[in-house]
């Protein structure tokens, strides 16, 4: 049974699709987050070189990925707006926006956080801090520009190319720890300690990372929902088939 | 489990104040933006229009 994806590209059924859907995510990602604390705070043991210190890191790996991870999907639906004209592609990329960039601050905020006790200070300007405080000011450009203009249909593609041109910080972000020397360590995915140790944290920072994602996806499904019902102004009007 | 004591567990070996902290803004940001959500949610079905939408289902 083929299913028609153009369907869901207008606002009327994308809304109550949206709607439907948008908490089962969320409360998905609450369910994971129990699970991942439990994993994290409690199950997993103290790092033999930072103690309890490193236990930011279940929210900082998570919330550091979907910061970037975020702004792909946003770009993605900036790119398709342009190419097929879609309404709802640049809801999406607007519905994503504050919820990146809200993921992007926490991961600069625990960074910060984390650095003191094992870097001795809370901020150095290298590549892979500045590039994500960056990423946090592309967001903050996106929704400062997108709500400076007037004209929503203009607005929507204005914000668009700049969150397109913005997508190069992205690589740049996740490759800065192996182009330049950096306080920061390299990937967290490979890291190699003891066996049995590294996999009880690797399990909570992955359980925490689906978390994430599902909170990200459940948010954002909610926002375009909320943009799509102001933008309608009326929402009778969706259900009645307005022009899109 | 890691942990002998609760009092242990939150000192969380002389780093609460970092452990804690990341958690604790986490936690208020995430509940800050579901908060504002279901404001605007509300704001919106406060207007007479949504009301009536969703007293009509569409077929």
């Amino acid at each position: 049974m083929a299913i028609n994806i153009w369907k869901y590209s207008s606002p009327q059924t994308f809304y109550p699709l949206a709607g439907k859907l948008a908490p089962w995510f969320l409360g998905l990602a609450g369910v994971l987050a129990l699970v991942g604390l439990y994993i994290g705070l409690l199950l997993a043991p103290s790092d033999f070189q930072q103690g309890n210190a490193y236990r930011i890191i279940f929210i900082h790996v998570p919330a550091a990925w979907m910061s970037m991870f975020v702004y792909l999907v946003m770009a993605f639906w900036c790119a398709v707006g342009f190419a097929m004209n879609t309404r709802v592609s640049f809801m999406m990329a607007l519905a994503l926006a504050p919820t990146g960039a809200l993921f992007t601050f926490i991961a600069l905020w625990t960074g910060s956080l984390w650095g003191k006790p094992t870097w001795g200070t809370w901020w150095v300007w290298d590549a892979r801090l500045t590039s994500e405080l960056i990423l946090l000011f592309l967001y903050i450009g996106f929704m400062a520009l997108h709500a400076a203009i007037e004209d929503v249909r203009r607005a929507d593609r204005g914000a668009a190319l700049l969150a397109l041109v913005g997508a190069i910080n992205v690589p740049i972000i996740y490759f800065s720890v192996q182009w330049w020397n950096t306080l920061h360590q390299g990937a967290s995915v490979s890291m190699t300690r003891s066996a049995s140790m590294a996999s009880i944290m690797l399990i909570g920072m992955l359980v925490m990372s689906l978390s994430a994602w599902m909170y990200a996806i459940g948010a954002s499904l909610l926002r375009v929902r909320i943009l799509i019902a102001e933008r309608e102004q009326a929402p009778d009007g969706l259900a009645a088939g307005a022009p899109s | 489990m890691s942990w002998n004591s609760a009092a242990e567990f939150f000192a969380m070996g002389g780093y609460a104040f970092y452990v804690w902290g990341s958690y604790a803004v986490a936690a208020v940001c995430i509940a800050g933006e579901v908060w504002w959500l279901v404001h605007r949610v509300r704001t919106l079905q406060a207007r007479p229009g949504l009301n009536a939408q969703q007293s009509v289902r569409q077929p």
